[in-house]
């Protein structure tokens, strides 16, 4: 068997994340989210739905990189175009992304930091599709270095998706399709299941500690009741290296350590 | 009677373009972008623009040039290069007024305006900074649900500037490849529409009727058409050409000190279409531009 690194972990973290008995759309971006979710729907959630990252569905999750001989096959079609009426205002929909500020209360900007609205500081990418996302379908996060420059003291600088902040509910709004499920990182894995719906730690990577976790966040965390992230077995391993050809994954995280620290 | 010749020159289309006006732009991010109509609107004196737009270079390069106003947009963006580098500098200098959006509210507000209604519900916006940020207002359901939701009002659009596959004279077009995105809604959002295509053809029911079902837009939506072969380059024109990588990244490396829009734009926008193919190899070398693998 070969060695398993703190990617493969991850990724199969993120494949958990996605399980579902439902038909929708599985929108990894980045690629662990990417791997892990055709990890998902390759084996315990065929019913996904997954794009060859441009318009076409395909069956056969499209591996990344440079193909070779291989070419997709297409057993569908969900362009830009349909996008919004066919999964994400319809709720068919899970997305994972990587966004540079989270806060204690799930709210997340990938919009600008710092400064104000009309002259900021830094600008990143905008809002992009994140407000409607997130008040319509399943959301889930992958932080590839987990920090508190990521997981803020205070809200995030600009509130580019909603999350479960009472603070920010107009009377009347129909809140109830926000649903963020979980948060994998390089540490840990984390989901909303907290006293009011607050962050909680539920895995921890081998060798991590809860305190080590909560040191890298600039937010009290709540404790599940913590196992140890598992880690994939061959079968999973084999179709992560068929999703990922290239390794791609390998510089996702810093130094793609071991999954298992070497002791 | 109609005049139903929409032919027109680059020049001409842009010359119907006033200061002060609202221009849409289609594509998304570096795809099918009419970049060689934004390069006209850079070589003329037009300014004060509100842009439409899911952005890409078309917004950096307005931006750089000093030609924007104000911007309505949810991302700039050259996918492989997340961060477009000429709209983060005029942000980072609070030189453009902004609209920010999220995806889905922008085309919303493209529908809005195509069908002439004050506005459109939507729950898009709830929860996050964009309704105080845009001073969007709500609206209550009249129903017994009784629901808030956001008024997403029209974005008005003065003009359309798309770049399409084929169109005739009368401008039927033609759009093809895989995603065409909103291009459809930005044409029926505005006043009026010019496109620009990569092949004029002189009837489209002698010279491709087997593809009618690509005429995404009805040609009423259709004012002017201007033949621009590699228009879009350096953005992707699928199944014609794959975006120019290469140049987006000397592009965004340009940016960087002492990142003189004016040294830069000799090479990226230059005199005319010729001059400017010329510097990335011309035709040959743009025609040969793979299709990007995603």
């Amino acid at each position: 068997m070969r060695d398993i690194t703190l990617a493969d972990l991850c990724i199969f973290a993120c494949s958990e994340a996605f399980r579902t008995e439902r038909e929708i759309v599985a929108t990894g971006i980045g690629p662990i989210p990417r791997i892990g979710a055709g990890l998902a729907k390759l084996t315990h959630s065929p019913g996904l739905l997954m794009t060859d990252g441009e318009a076409y569905l395909v069956e056969q999750p499209v591996p990344l990189g440079p193909r070779g001989d291989y070419s997709p096959k297409f057993a569908g079609y969900l362009p830009f175009s349909r996008f919004f009426d066919s999964a994400v205002w319809s709720g068919r929909r899970h997305a994972m992304v990587t966004p540079t500020q989270i806060d204690r209360f799930g709210q997340t900007n990938l919009s600008r930091l710092g400064g104000t609205h009309a002259h900021p500081k830094t600008q990143m990418l905008g809002v992009r599709g994140f407000p409607g996302n997130s008040v319509y379908h399943t959301n889930s996060m992958f932080v590839p270095a987990h920090s508190p420059r990521v997981f803020v003291s205070s809200e995030v600088d600009m509130i580019s998706s909603a999350g479960y902040n009472p603070a920010r509910r107009i009377p009347g709004g129909n809140y109830s399709s926000i649903d963020l499920k979980r948060i994998v990182t390089n540490l840990c894995v984390m989901d909303f299941g907290g006293t009011g719906q607050a962050i909680r730690v539920i895995s921890l990577h081998p060798g991590v500690t809860f305190e080590q976790v909560q040191k890298a966040t600039g937010f009290a965390l709540e404790q599940g009741a913590l196992i140890e992230t598992p880690l994939p077995g061959e079968e999973l391993l084999a179709i992560i290296d068929q999703l990922d050809p290239h390794s791609i994954r390998a510089s996702v995280i810093k130094d793609n350590p071991p999954a298992r620290p070497k002791s | 009677m109609t005049v139903l010749d929409k032919r027109m020159t680059p020049a001409e289309i842009v010359g119907v373009l006033k200061d002060g006006m609202t221009i849409g732009i289609g594509g998304w991010g570096p795809r099918r972008k009419p970049m060689a109509l934004v390069r006209e609107i850079l070589r003329s004196p037009l300014r004060d623009l509100t842009i439409v737009a899911y952005g890409g270079a078309d917004v950096g390069m307005l931006c750089a040039a000093g030609k924007v106003r104000k911007l309505v947009f949810a991302f700039v963006s050259l996918d492989a290069i997340p961060l477009e580098p000429w709209f983060r500098k005029a942000r980072e200098a609070g030189q453009i007024e902004v609209l920010e959006l999220d995806e889905g509210m922008l085309q919303w507000g493209l529908k809005a305006a195509a069908f002439g209604l004050p506005f459109l519900p939507t729950r898009v916006g709830l929860g996050t900074d964009l309704a105080e940020l845009n001073g969007l207002k709500t609206v209550q359901s009249p129903y017994p649900d009784r629901e808030v939701l956001i008024a997403m009002p029209p974005i008005k659009l003065d003009a359309a500037l798309l770049h399409v596959n084929r169109s005739d004279w009368r401008g039927n077009v033609q759009l093809l490849g895989p995603d065409t995105h909103y291009d459809a809604w930005f044409a029926k959002a505005a006043e009026r529409t010019f496109v620009s295509c990569e092949e004029l053809v002189e009837r489209m029911e002698d010279a491709y009727p087997e593809d009618a079902t690509s005429n995404e837009i009805e040609r009423c939506f259709v004012s002017g058409v201007t033949q621009i072969r590699y228009g879009a380059h350096p953005s992707s024109m699928p199944p014609a050409y794959g975006w120019d990588m290469k140049a987006f990244k000397a592009y965004t490396d340009a940016a960087r000190d002492p990142g003189d829009w004016t040294v830069v734009a000799q090479r990226f926008v230059d005199t005319n279409e010729a001059a400017y193919l010329s510097n990335f190899g011309g035709k040959e070398a743009v025609a040969a531009l793979p299709l990007p693998i995603f």
